[in-house]
């Protein structure tokens, strides 16, 4: 399961609802793929020299990285740690840069496996509203061209609960998404995350805010859709045909280890998590002075049950009381046993066995059913 | 008893009384510069932050003029509102008051009442013009405001500043050239006046008095005329930096007596001491046994901590024998206590005490006023708590606390003040013009109208120019009725009020709204209402979440995300359950924060 997760901070402008960190100018591309390089130098004993299962380019828009550059990161990669020769390699593109040309290269050059696209709609008044670069056409061409080029495992986003999105247009976005026969979907609700400008514009009434309403009949149009068409969710927001989950992600929910590079990415080795410090210029200072500026918080036992609860809850393979009981003891198998049993009852979970799962009912409530069976003690 | 002077100083808060109180203490060499720690009488922490003396102290300081020694004692008085009575009694133990008043912004509303006390009193008034120093002192104008409230001549009143020091040297001359030594009878039986007690956790409650006739000496078998307690006095002593034990004190004499009393109930402000052999015949006059009138119910946050709010607040009441506590429950809020305070003020410090002094985070309900109920059978029960109410059925009728408020302001805000006196029920009693730019307005209402956002609006019209203070008038019968609060149906014991009728709807109306705000949508609709007996008289529906979470979790959202449901978590398990309905603590003050 071990990944190596690679923040790639540029675009060409910024999303509103965006919360990642990224800069709308490409004035340190060079120096920046150079201290990305050096980072990889530094830490590649964080993985412990475990078999590299997956590998993710994500951003930002990686889809801005020229070919050479996707190369030689690729490359340094396999030199510096054991890149198992199965593994997921997925890049995150914006469809404005997926020009057949581009896509080719992709493909016939580098050893990306895996296109992840971020059409979040195929209508341009839901684009503008998310201040996205692309329009639908682009997102249209993107998906042909990629298809066209023999990338067949891909995946899209698509964003429901947008203000312009009626239901009508929720359905049609969905339907072409089926039409096109994408083995994987990623779709979220729109969330209006602080500071972003989407909160900012919200306040200040330049925006509209989501209708809750809306928002919950785009997901259970999704819910329905998704499971007609054989898809499973193995995820709250990942839709998946069988075989086509994503292996890169599925590790951050069953707690795999990952090493995050750039600045911004956060890293994980089962009992501490850290991130790399938010800053262009602070990062590509890590190339002259051997160090890596990071904020780092090692987990008490139970962070990492709250941890286990809030992120297993959310997949098809659930909460697991055993796994809890071997990993965490009996007091914490016994608290969570006393605390499901209400949601169990009330039809949001449901029990095989051990394993625990939300209902389609549950789903909605997850933040708050999880924050309910978190333990709080040091 | 001829080189004593006796006096107190007089002056709103804020106008320099404290910096001006420690300048004539380093004068007279009572403390030296080095170790005064800025303004010497005010001991607490709080009361040195909020700049406000909250209880009064006394010291007494050593003077040399015209090579005759000279003991002056300096009796401090508290300066709020609340402790109107305390300042009556520190004021009735001097022969003179030095008036201070702000330079820059003449006389308030506080301290023209005190003024009156003063001068009710016979006490020979100092006039002195405070913050001389600053560049936005206005003289002329305070002055003229002086002359007219005193009917001294303009020559008369001192400039000083407490802060450079300015002006205190002839403060000292003036209050031994012009207040009176005091008169009494030294062969006649002991006649003190207790004007303050404070608690030491060592010698327990300890009591300041006056001598106006006869003599104490160490070991004397005394009695507290009002208490009926009788006592040995263990030690006297007079009121240096620190406490200094004598053998005897005199008519005249200001002094402190320790004789083991344990509670500072046993203590009250006012009360006479005397001999048990040979008392006096007549006691000091203008006792009063203050009561609270404010009350309100204070709940530990963590119903754990129950036992432990009880010691703190016991303490409390060690040395505020103003404070009154009894435990009550409340359906909503569970076991925790009805206290009493002299005013929102006094209320207020005791919270912040609490939190400071004791560490102990509590929620405090809607504060009321002490209500007198006359039942069908012409029976009066004191109610302290709405939901104490009898039934409506036997009600006779209800009376409330009414006030005499004085209100001091620019003329400019005159209109809009009136405005909100009578909205609160008051009636304009006489509007005087001190100056063609100041007027004081005199008004009659009821104090339970005090205690919901009134002193907030005051000052906002005013835009902070208005002062304000009050005294208890008496009691006055009221249509009052009982607002209850529901959430689905379930009465909430902590959000009842008595209202007047009148105001009854558009409260109740303001209170749903409010509370729609401020509870947080749970999985079920929430109908908020309010009620006057089985009446439904406003509505609101808090409606159910459908939905808390659809967003995506990857590796860089993890440890923010659970931060944040941890954080949730937490504020959860501070809110309180009615019925099947999590309230937030803020809720249970919603009456006091309709105007936010």
């Amino acid at each position: 399961m071990p990944g190596i997760y690679l923040h790639i901070p540029f675009c060409k402008q910024k999303c509103h609802y965006c919360n990642f960190y990224s800069l709308a100018s490409l004035k340190y591309r060079d120096v920046f793929v150079n201290a990305l390089l050096k980072e990889m130098h530094l830490r590649n004993d964080y993985l412990q020299g475990k078999h590299i299962e997956t590998v993710y380019f994500g951003g930002g828009t990686p889809s801005l990285l020229s070919i050479d550059e996707i190369n030689r990161i690729v490359i340094e990669i396999s030199t510096l740690f054991h890149l198992d020769s199965q593994a997921e390699i997925t890049l995150e593109a914006n469809p404005d840069n997926l020009s057949p040309e581009y896509l080719q290269a992709l493909k016939s050059r580098t050893a990306i496996n895996r296109l992840s696209i971020g059409v979040q709609s195929f209508f341009d008044d839901d684009l503008r509203y998310l201040h996205r670069v692309h329009d639908g056409n682009h997102a249209r061409k993107a998906i042909e061209a990629a298809k066209q080029t023999g990338f067949d495992n891909m995946t899209i986003d698509l964003i429901y609960g947008i203000p312009t999105l009626t239901t009508e247009k929720w359905g049609k976005n969905l339907s072409l998404f089926f039409e096109y026969d994408i083995p994987h979907l990623s779709s979220y609700a729109l969330t209006v995350e602080p500071k972003t400008a989407l909160q900012v514009l919200i306040d200040k009434q330049k925006l509209k805010p989501a209708k809750e309403d809306e928002t919950l009949s785009h997901f259970e149009i999704l819910l329905d859709q998704a499971r007609q068409h054989g898809f499973e969710q193995y995820e709250i927001s990942n839709y998946a045909l069988p075989g086509f989950y994503a292996r890169h992600n599925s590790a951050y929910w069953l707690g795999g280890h990952y090493l995050g590079l750039g600045p911004s990415a956060h890293s994980f080795n089962g009992h501490s998590r850290q991130w790399n410090v938010k800053n262009m210029k602070q990062y590509i200072e890590s190339e002259t002075v051997d160090r890596i500026v990071l904020e780092k918080e090692v987990l008490t036992k139970s962070q990492q049950y709250n941890e286990y609860v809030m992120t297993s809850l959310r997949t098809i393979w659930g909460c697991n009381a055993e796994h809890i009981q071997n990993v965490f003891g009996e007091e914490y198998v016994i608290s969570f046993r006393q605390k499901i049993h209400k949601y169990v009852e009330g039809q949001k979970i449901v029990q095989k066995g051990n394993r625990f799962t939300l209902t389609d009912a549950g789903k909605l409530f997850a933040d708050g059913i999880a924050g309910d069976l978190f333990v709080d003690k040091g | 008893m001829e080189n004593i002077r006796n006096f107190c100083i007089i002056a709103h808060i804020d106008h320099g009384k404290s910096t001006l109180a420690d300048r004539l203490l380093e004068f007279t060499g009572t403390v030296s510069k080095r170790d005064a720690q800025a303004q010497v009488l005010d001991d607490m922490d709080l009361e040195r932050e909020r700049g406000i003396t909250i209880k009064s102290h006394a010291i007494q300081m050593d003077y040399e003029q015209d090579n005759k020694k000279y003991v002056l004692n300096l009796i401090d008085t508290p300066g709020h509102v609340d402790f109107s009575y305390e300042v009556s009694r520190s004021i009735a133990a001097c022969e003179g008051a030095l008036l201070v008043v702000d330079a820059t912004q003449g006389i308030q509303a506080q301290t023209i009442s005190n003024l009156y006390l003063a001068i009710e009193h016979d006490l020979e008034i100092i006039p002195v013009l405070n913050k001389m120093d600053l560049d936005n002192a206005m003289p002329d104008e305070v002055k003229d405001q002086i002359v007219d409230m005193l009917g001294c001549d303009e020559e008369d009143i001192l400039e000083a500043s407490g802060k450079t020091g300015y002006g205190v040297d002839k403060i000292l001359e003036t209050i031994v050239s012009q207040v009176p030594s005091p008169k009494g009878d030294p062969e006649a039986p002991l006649q003190a006046l207790i004007f303050d007690s404070v608690f030491n956790p060592f010698r327990g409650i300890i009591a300041y008095f006056r001598i106006f006739n006869g003599e104490i000496k160490k070991g004397d078998l005394v009695k507290f005329v009002n208490t009926g307690k009788e006592y040995n006095a263990d030690e006297i002593g007079v009121l240096r930096l620190k406490q200094e034990p004598r053998k005897v004190l005199r008519t005249g004499d200001v002094g402190y007596i320790i004789s083991g009393i344990k509670t500072s109930k046993e203590v009250k402000v006012g009360d006479t001491i005397t001999h048990v052999e040979n008392p006096c015949t007549t006691i000091i006059g203008g006792f009063e046994d203050v009561k609270p009138m404010v009350f309100a119910g204070i709940y530990p946050t963590d119903a754990d901590d129950y036992e432990e709010l009880r010691t703190a607040i016991e303490k409390l009441q060690l040395n505020d024998a103003s404070l009154t506590f009894e435990p009550e429950s409340s359906l909503a809020l569970g076991f925790g206590f009805r206290c009493g305070f002299l005013g929102l003020l006094h209320m207020e410090i005791i919270q912040e005490r609490l939190d400071r002094e004791f560490d102990m985070s509590v929620i405090t309900t809607m504060p009321n006023v002490s209500y007198r109920v006359v039942t069908n059978k012409k029976e009066t029960v004191e109610v302290h708590n709405p939901s104490g109410l009898p039934e409506q059925t036997y009600i006779d009728h209800i009376e409330e606390p009414f006030i005499r408020a004085q209100i001091i302001t620019r003329t400019e805000y005159i209109g809009p003040l009136i405005k909100l006196c009578l909205d609160k029920r008051g009636e304009l009693k006489n509007q005087v013009y001190l100056t063609t730019s100041r007027v004081e307005l005199t008004v009659d209402m009821p104090l339970g109208e005090i205690v919901f956002d009134f002193y907030d609006k005051l000052k906002s019209i005013s835009k902070g120019y208005a002062s304000f203070d009050y005294h208890i008038s008496g009691y006055r019968p009221a249509k009052l009725v009982k607002l209850d609060i529901l959430l689905n149906g379930e009465p909430v014991d902590a959000l009842s009020t008595l209202t007047h009728q009148d105001n009854a709807y558009g409260l109740g109306r303001r209170i749903c709204v409010k509370l729609k705000d401020l509870i947080p949508r749970q999985q079920f609709d929430i109908a908020v209402q309010a009620a006057i007996g089985a009446k439904i008289i406003a509505r609101e529906t808090i409606k159910a979440v459908r939905k808390d979470v659809t967003a995506k979790c990857y590796g860089g959202d993890i440890t923010r995300k659970r931060k944040l449901l941890e954080k949730q978590k937490k504020g959860k398990k501070r809110m309180r359950q009615v019925g099947n309905v999590e309230v937030p603590q803020q809720a249970f003050l919603v009456v006091l924060r309709l105007n936010d």
